[in-house]
């Protein structure tokens, strides 16, 4: 069989009230296949209690080319960051 | 009693070492890298219900002999498989059409035997029924999307359903357990329930129900088909050239 099945991104919750992270991909001919895939290769061992599969062509990406444009002008606002602010000793450690 | 108990169990025992092994070896050699862990995963699965209706099967008989002894020093006339699980694996569909088969009729057997009088069998059904439902939603799913998909894919399930359809009868029930039956040790006969949940699968696949003409029995009470000889000696040539080893 030569056929490719279209690519899927997983994503795990590992316990309740934790978010689903990215844990990789599988390839699929439809959503629910690519669940058991999923199932399969990422939750074997008790690593998950919810399972999300995204089509891979879904996903919109940010260019690794604009990563100037996108994120350097962060970099010298220092006042986007609370830092100046004087904390009571209560919260001192936050 | 006792002896039909064991019957039963190694009745149980048998198909699922039996179908691992089948499920085995399609290990790299399945369409894609995911069906391969699945295959695989579903095969760890029967192995681990194998070992442990083994081990039981060996306290009932009292005679001290482990999991082992059953899986690898038992010849083919012992083993009480239905003959389904021994036959060859054909192409991904016959496979698949097997599967279906047999994992809807272990999905009712094992939901039937958590209400085993038997506490040991009833403990293993309430995990082998949560494996085995995944089993089916795995192989069921298959069936529907080759018999929905292609021509060819659609040709290749039907042969696949009308080459083992003459094995499925014997799933469903042994003819000489009544008085196990009887005591609450096994529930009663899964046919009807069986035939309408397949019927169902097959309508959503647009597969044809075969006739009922030809059924093949004789595996659970150790006649088997030519296939089971060489899966055996595949399986048993490693323990047998090195009888107690470890690894």
């Amino acid at each position: 069989m030569s056929t490719v099945f279209p690519q899927w991104e997983v994503f795990v919750r590992a316990r309740r009230g934790l978010d689903h992270q990215h844990a990789g991909s599988v390839h699929a001919p439809d959503g629910e296949t690519a669940l058991r895939a999923a199932r399969d290769l990422f939750t074997r061992r008790q690593e998950g209690v919810s399972l999300w599969v995204v089509p891979s062509n879904e996903i919109v990406a940010s260019d690794p080319a604009d990563v100037g444009a996108l994120f350097e002008p962060a970099a010298d606002k220092a006042y986007r960051f609370p830092t100046s602010y004087e904390l009571p000793p209560e919260v001192d450690h936050m | 009693m006792t002896a039909d108990l064991l019957t039963h169990v190694l009745r149980q025992g048998d198909r699922a070492l039996v179908l691992s092994h089948r499920l085995a070896q399609w290990i790299t050699h399945a369409p894609t890298l995911e069906e391969d862990v699945a295959l695989a995963n579903i095969s760890l699965d029967l192995l681990g219900q194998a070992r442990h209706l083994f081990t039981y099967a060996g306290e009932i008989e009292g005679k001290g002999h482990d999991e082992d002894h059953f899986a690898y020093w038992r010849d083919a006339a012992e083993f009480r498989n239905p003959l389904l699980v021994e036959q060859p694996n054909g192409d991904f569909a016959v496979t698949i059409a097997r599967q279906v088969f047999h994992d809807q009729a272990a999905l009712l057997y094992w939901e039937s035997m958590t209400e085993s009088t038997d506490a040991t069998l009833a403990a293993l059904a309430a995990r082998a029924r949560n494996e085995t439902a995944f089993h089916l939603q795995h192989s069921a799913g298959w069936l529907i999307r080759l018999g929905d998909g292609t021509d060819e894919s659609q040709r290749r399930a039907q042969a696949g359903v009308d080459a083992m359809w003459p094995f499925t009868l014997e799933l469903l029930g042994a003819d000489d357990e009544g008085a196990l039956r009887a005591d609450g040790l096994i529930g009663g006969s899964i046919e009807t329930a069986w035939r309408a949940a397949v019927a169902g699968t097959l309508l959503e696949a647009g597969l044809r129900t075969p006739t009922e003409a030809h059924q093949r029995a004789g595996g659970i009470h150790g006649t088997h088909s030519e296939h089971l000889e060489p899966l055996l000696e595949e399986m048993q040539q490693l323990a047998r050239a090195h009888p107690g080893a470890s690894w």
